[in-house]
């Protein structure tokens, strides 16, 4: 499954080197997680989560419905008095602890998230769960000392968060719902999504080894109608979602009127510029993490090249070579870059999008690529030839697809990558300091990288601009969210 | 099809203005993309988590064993020491003859003649160093004379230091001149390998401008270090010296080899070398012909890991031959 150049003696071949599965151990179904217990739903509903990579069924998940989610709003309410008056080093201890947990048990939720989500094992040993400790370790080192955020003296919390999270980081966007909440002295009730809930329910379980009381973290898998209930609750003060720009419109629709305090981070088309005078190996390596990691499923991916006319074809050329030496194929092998989609209908979209791409003129092109018989695969694909005016230059496709368009000054570069409805995210590529900080100056997006992409960090604030959302995760305000100011 | 470096310096095709003057080489060198050290160290890291296993990692230190450049390099290096290592590259595995030999043996240019006649025989290359080795702070006349002794002495490579000074100090055609000047010293015969001492030029950028120096002047080989100071052969540095060496045959059809030396010992080291070459210069340079590790006390790990490998035990260091 190795994407070899066409000319390549081929030699070294990697052998296989896959991670053991059974350092998980998945039982045949999970329930509810309300009140410090699992539970199956009150109409005894349940849905299957599969392996996207070979649509193997891996567990069966009760499905929470309205009234499930109301006795969990009710669970996360009662345990709010008690959880939001223990001083701040009580709660900080919890964080900890359960930080500690997820490091120690890392191995074997990484090899969970690649079975649930389909991304290569060498993501989510190396990215999701180093992050997701980081986050709880960061915010926990925040619940003693939230009278020195800035937010007053004696900040207080907003109650029941109610968190609705998506499936492409399952684990570590629980981690950036969850941790600052905790660490503020809120209660939650998260529903994660319906194609990814099992490292929500190993999460659960780790609440009850950290000992955490009843109550302060509740688990509600299922569909949209379980969102929809939990942001609609009356009961729920705070409203916090990561998601598409179309259900974050319906879900501030839900909220307004309301006193509920809302944070949205939702779509993005970021664009990542490349000027004739950027590091090129760099900037071919930040062009490929920008959009292959994690098959382009992420809202703040570099999805819009803008490189520089001057240097488009050598670019392109390296850029080319680089992604025929991807390797695409099963995802707990060590040495797999790019894993499976994690779902037949996002793998729709994403292939509806690509076929639009160019039936309006844009010029496709991916490397020689074999993809699994069973499972979601897409091979990555970039378009060259792409104006403005293209589909796939303006809608985000939230799939391993790179869309190519040129630039001739900086004013222009500015000007195309802020032409678009979302904000998230940027890049400039540019080993002229002064460059990287009068374009940054004038990028309309919540994070923006110079000389790299992707980089995360528990202590950086993240979030949108415009259709992106409001509100930002992450860093000293990320607990404003999360607090009554 | 990779073809062999011209035989005078100067000769890259399509590159021949750059070379003209000093500034017409500053301007060329200077305008040469710049390497952000972030970025490239984290693609080296990155290319370092491969996982090589089983048949791939039989392959690979089989292909390590066969492109080490056994070397000593000391003060008291005697004859008999020099035999020594020259029956060793020959047969690196007493224990199993199937083992391959190694690329060549490199010695001062005064054990030569010795180690020619201990590889006598066998296709292991001697390999020189010379140009007042390790420092370069010589007379061009002087450093040529110990090129031309090397290459008499029967020297199938020559390891030439740069003159680092000159290159921190902007002079680069002066640097170009000098290999271009050894380069013709070694003749036909002897495939020059260019050492830049990356631990002194200090900068990524200024190993990038180095490399392609060299290349222009007409080097075989470009190589990492002496393996006398501090900083030798690193990931990061030899993953940008395999981009310089692929960008340059794309650009001129001349293909270049790579040599990393000095710090690498153990086999998982070597394997991740040879991971970062297979990736970035590509299958080409699978080859000793075009890929060397300088190193001494790496063949004896990478001998006792096939041995591993082969009977399933780690045997130990008193199943391997000391030198």
């Amino acid at each position: 499954m190795t994407m070899e150049n066409a000319h390549a003696t081929a030699a070294f071949e990697y052998a296989p080197a896959p991670e053991s599965r059974s350092v998980v151990d998945i039982a045949p179904s999970y329930g509810l997680f309300i009140d410090g217990e699992f539970a199956e739903a009150a109409d005894g509903k349940v849905f299957k989560t599969v392996s996207p990579s070979t649509e193997e069924v891996l567990s069966e998940v009760a499905q929470a419905g309205e009234a499930d989610v109301d006795r969990a709003v009710r669970a996360a309410r009662k345990a709010f008095g008690k959880w939001s008056a223990l001083p701040g080093s009580e709660r900080a201890k919890y964080l900890f602890r359960i930080a500690r947990i997820i490091q120690e048990r890392s191995r074997e939720l990484a090899v969970l998230e690649t079975l649930d989500n389909g991304k290569p094992i060498k993501e989510t040993r190396d990215a999701d769960l180093p992050l997701v400790a980081a986050h709880f370790f960061y915010y926990a080192g925040w619940a003693d000392k939230l009278e020195h955020a800035g937010f007053g003296a004696a900040p207080r919390p907003l109650g029941v968060a109610g968190q609705v999270i998506p499936w492409n980081f399952p684990l570590l966007m629980l981690a950036w719902k969850i941790a600052p909440a905790l660490a503020t002295g809120n209660t939650v009730v998260l529903k994660p999504a319906e194609t990814t809930p099992l490292s929500a329910l190993f999460f659960a379980d780790i609440c009850r080894q950290a000992g955490l009381p009843k109550g302060v973290v509740n688990i509600v898998p299922g569909y949209g109608d379980a969102g929809a209930a939990l942001v609609a609750h009356p009961d729920v003060n705070k409203v916090a979602f990561t998601g598409s720009t179309a259900v974050g419109k319906e879900i501030a629709r839900t909220v307004a009127g309301t006193r509920k305090k809302l944070t949205l981070e939702l779509g993005g088309k970021g664009a990542n510029i490349v000027f004739d005078d950027a590091p090129i190996d760099q900037a071919v390596e930040g062009i490929v993490t920008g959009i292959f990691f994690n098959q382009g499923q992420v809202c703040c991916a570099g999805s819009r090249l803008l490189v520089q006319e001057s240097v488009h074809d050598e670019l392109l050329d390296a850029l080319k070579r680089r992604l025929s030496t991807l390797r695409l194929g099963d995802p707990l092998d060590k040495n797999t870059d790019i894993g499976a989609i994690n779902s037949a209908e996002q793998l729709a979209r994403i292939t509806a999008l690509a076929e639009q791409g160019e039936a309006e003129g844009a010029e496709r092109w991916s490397p020689a690529c074999e993809l699994p018989a069973s499972g979601y695969w897409f091979a990555p694909t970039l378009f060259t030839n792409v104006t403005q005016a293209h589909t796939i230059a303006r809608d985000e496709i939230f799939g391993p697809v790179l869309s190519v368009l040129t630039f001739r000054t900086p004013d222009e570069a500015v000007a195309k990558a802020n032409n678009t409805p979302y904000g998230l995210s940027a890049g400039i590529w540019t080993e002229k300091g002064s460059r990287i900080l009068a374009v940054a100056n004038k990028l309309r997006a919540g994070v923006i990288w110079s000389n790299t992409f992707n980089k995360f960090d528990p202590t950086s604030p993240f979030g949108g601009y415009k259709e992106s959302g409001f509100g930002r995760e992450g860093g000293r305000h990320g607990l404003e969210a999360y607090l009554d100011v | 099809m990779p073809t062999t470096a011209p035989t005078s310096g100067g000769a890259a095709p399509g590159l021949t203005d750059v070379t003209a003057s000093d500034s017409a080489l500053r301007r060329f060198l200077h305008g040469l993309p710049g390497v952000d050290a972030v970025g490239l160290e984290a693609r080296a890291a990155s290319l370092g988590t491969r996982s090589i296993k089983t048949t791939a990692k039989a392959y690979a230190i089989d292909l390590a064993i066969s492109m080490v450049d056994l070397t000593t390099l000391e003060g008291a290096d005697t004859p008999g020491k020099v035999r020594a290592l020259g029956a060793k590259a020959v047969h690196p595995d007493p224990t199993d003859r199937g083992t391959p030999a190694t690329a060549a043996v490199c010695v001062y240019p005064d054990m030569v003649a010795v180690a020619k006649e201990a590889v006598a025989g066998s296709d292991v290359k001697v390999a020189s160093v010379a140009t007042a080795f390790p420092a370069g702070r010589a007379p061009l006349s002087v450093k040529l004379a110990d090129v031309r002794e090397a290459v008499a002495a029967g020297a199938d490579e020559i390891d030439m230091v740069i003159d680092r000074g000159a290159f921190l100090a902007g002079r680069y055609l002066k640097v170009y001149d000098e290999i271009v000047a050894v380069k013709e010293a070694c003749g036909t015969d002897a495939r020059l390998k260019v050492i830049f001492e990356t631990g002194e030029l200090s900068t990524y950028d200024n190993i990038r401008r180095a490399s392609w120096l060299g290349m222009l002047a007409g080097a075989d080989f470009i190589k990492t270090s002496t393996g006398k100071v501090a900083v030798n052969a690193t990931p990061a540095n030899t993953l940008l010296m395999l981009e310089a060496v692929r960008d340059f045959r794309a650009q001129t059809g001349v293909q270049v080899g790579v040599k990393p030396a000095g710090g690498i010992r153990t086999s998982k080291d070597a394997v991740k070398f040879l991971v970062l070459v297979n990736e970035t210069a590509g299958p080409d340079w699978l080859d000793n012909h075009w890929f060397r590790f300088g190193a001494s006390s790496l063949l004896n790990d990478l001998l006792m890991q096939r041995q591993k490998l082969a009977t399933g035990r780690y045997s130990g260091p008193d199943y391997v031959t000391v030198d």
